[in-house]
């Protein structure tokens, strides 16, 4: 079972909810998806980790072949290359490893190489096989490190997904393989409006769905009533509790520190197993 | 114009917060919302007319004609994104780099136009607002956000100061917002998380040759954490303007529309203006 956590907002405790509901599982795997900020090892620190590189085809082209012809500057749709004074630059930051330069330069003067822009790292931490996409600082695009990621997702077993923010091509490309999403929301007017929009993503995606209300007060929760109107399934309500926060400011685990809150991801993960099959 | 940017690179520490707060106590008269792929700052800043909007063109999209196609295959077996299966481009997966349309031996392939987000622009008498929703699963957003600085540019030129709400991370969204703005104003957490992203934002601020100042948001949720911020960023010559506490009137605030500010008798509102006068005297003056 594939579970996507996102929230569209950041800090609503998408890693929060992924990180103990992997550990609430016999075995389970926890994939960090945020890899512009993966946050999920700092709690789990993982052991007996593996880094490997990941790297994106980029353009060098050989001046001495290069008739400047500017056909690849002009074919480019990212304005990755530019011929300045009698030399084509390359800008990697912007180049979206298409290719075409290379294919249609007609003096054959491209040829791609390999360029690191992240890494993806593996390692255990109890129960929880970990793996963390990491984008290099200066790096525009998380876009091949995810893919990376899900090429090391097995195929069975209990997987969770900590997705990036937001609801754009990053967050599209970490819900793709998964087979439930669960939409973590604050009672906030702000966590409504950017829940409202990862509630249309996984609806475009027909992915099937749930909400968890996290930091609920005691005070009315305009995300409860979004769930209400929407017709929503509500999985479940984590109150605003201090003694968490400070274990979370710490980077410890409630569900491996605290009985309530192993109990709390226990019912939370049966409960989507049922929503998974169902 | 000098252009004050809001980051974070943790998402939720209070960047929408800190630039309502800032825009209402600098009475500054531009300012913008870059994070397109979630956008908040509207719901808080006060109530202008309705904006004027405008279709976002990002990146192009392939389309192939079937009447024209030969079934080669050529397109999909160059195509870097996986983006065509069974002769159709998939609207989500096509970067719109074009190669298929160069490759395409019968002519079949063209790109089209494609609207990724929406632009928007409020004003009234004293202020202009810049901002944009990108649409979901869009790959445009550093564009997006290029556009909706430019936006305001245009139409604030005569502003002495611009207030720019990020977005979190550190990708293109975040790069395209930090390009020509005077100073970054990084919102950190005292959490383990937080930490570990404001030093990555700072590692990407400092890459690009901005400069940064910090203020430190629930400072009082872990006080060790706040002080091991605190010396970090005095070891790399980072200003620390000042602490915020946690203070449930926030939520208060933004559930009933407003900005902190609006509640200057509350710790979080008394902290929030005593970084304003700061940022102020030492970086704006």
């Amino acid at each position: 079972m594939r579970i996507a956590v996102l929230s569209g907002k950041g800090g609503t405790g998408k890693t929060f909810v992924s990180v103990n509901l992997a550990c609430a599982a016999e075995q389970s795997v926890y994939a960090d998806y945020d890899v512009e900020e993966p946050n999920g090892h700092l709690f789990l620190n993982p052991e007996r980790t593996v880094k490997a590189p990941v790297t994106v085809m980029v353009p060098e082209v050989d001046m001495g072949q290069c008739i400047r012809c500017r056909r690849c500057v002009d074919f480019c749709k990212y304005n990755a290359l530019a011929l300045v004074q009698d030399k084509v630059l390359v800008f990697y930051e912007v180049c979206h490893s298409c290719g075409g330069c290379a294919l249609f330069c007609p003096a054959k003067a491209i040829a791609e190489k390999e360029r690191a822009i992240g890494s993806i790292e593996e390692g255990e931490s109890g129960n929880v096989t970990v793996l963390t996409g990491c984008l290099n600082t200066g790096e525009a695009s998380g876009i091949p490190i995810i893919k990376g990621l899900m090429d090391k997702l097995p195929k069975d077993g209990d997987i969770m997904i900590d997705c990036p923010p937001g609801s754009a091509c990053v967050a599209m490309e970490s819900i793709r393989a998964a087979d439930y999403c669960v939409l973590v929301a604050e009672p906030t007017l702000f966590g409504v409006h950017n829940l409202s929009m990862v509630y249309d993503l996984a609806k475009l995606f027909k992915k099937p769905f749930g909400v968890v209300l996290n930091k609920c007060l005691p005070e009315e929760n305009p995300a409860e009533r979004f769930c209400v109107e929407h017709q929503i399934r509500v999985l479940a309500r984590i109150p605003y509790d201090e003694e968490l926060g400070r274990l979370n400011s710490k980077g410890r685990i409630a569900a491996r520190e605290d009985k309530r809150y192993r109990a709390l991801f226990e019912r939370l993960l049966e409960a989507l197993r049922k929503e998974a099959v169902s | 114009m000098k252009q004050l940017l809001i980051l974070s690179g943790k998402g939720g520490t209070g960047k929408t917060t800190v630039a309502s707060a800032l825009i209402a106590l600098s009475r500054s008269r531009a300012f913008a919302d870059c994070d397109v792929d979630a956008p908040n700052l509207h719901l808080v800043v006060s109530r202008m007319s309705e904006p004027e909007k405008a279709d976002y063109h990002g990146f192009g999209k392939a389309m192939i004609d079937p009447s024209k196609c030969v079934r080669c295959g050529q397109c999909e077996e160059n195509c870097r994104f996986e983006a065509i299966r069974d002769f159709t481009v998939g609207e989500f997966e096509c970067e719109g780099c074009g190669v298929c349309v160069e490759i395409c031996p019968a002519q079949a392939i063209a790109m089209r136009d494609h609207v990724s987000g929406e632009l928007m622009l409020y004003r009234d008498d004293q202020s202009v607002f810049s901002t944009a929703q990108l649409r979901m699963g869009s790959g445009a957003s550093g564009k997006l956000v290029t556009a909706v600085k430019k936006q305001l540019a245009q139409e604030a030129c005569d502003a002495e100061l611009a207030i720019i709400d990020g977005s979190p991370g550190i990708g293109c969204p975040v790069i395209a917002s930090i390009a020509g703005v005077d100073m970054a104003l990084i919102v950190a957490e005292p959490t383990i998380s937080g930490m570990h992203d404001m030093k990555r934002m700072i590692d990407t601020a400092q890459h690009f040759g901005v400069r940064c100042a910090v203020c430190v948001n629930k400072y009082d949720v872990n006080l060790a954490n706040t002080e091991e911020i605190e010396e970090y960023c005095d070891s790399f010559q980072i200003p620390v303007v000042g602490r915020i506490p946690f203070d449930k009137t926030v939520v208060q605030a933004v559930n009933r529309c407003q900005s902190i500010a609006d509640y200057p008798d509350s710790p979080a509102g008394k902290a929030i203006l005593s970084i304003w006068k700061n940022i102020n005297i030492n970086f704006i003056g």
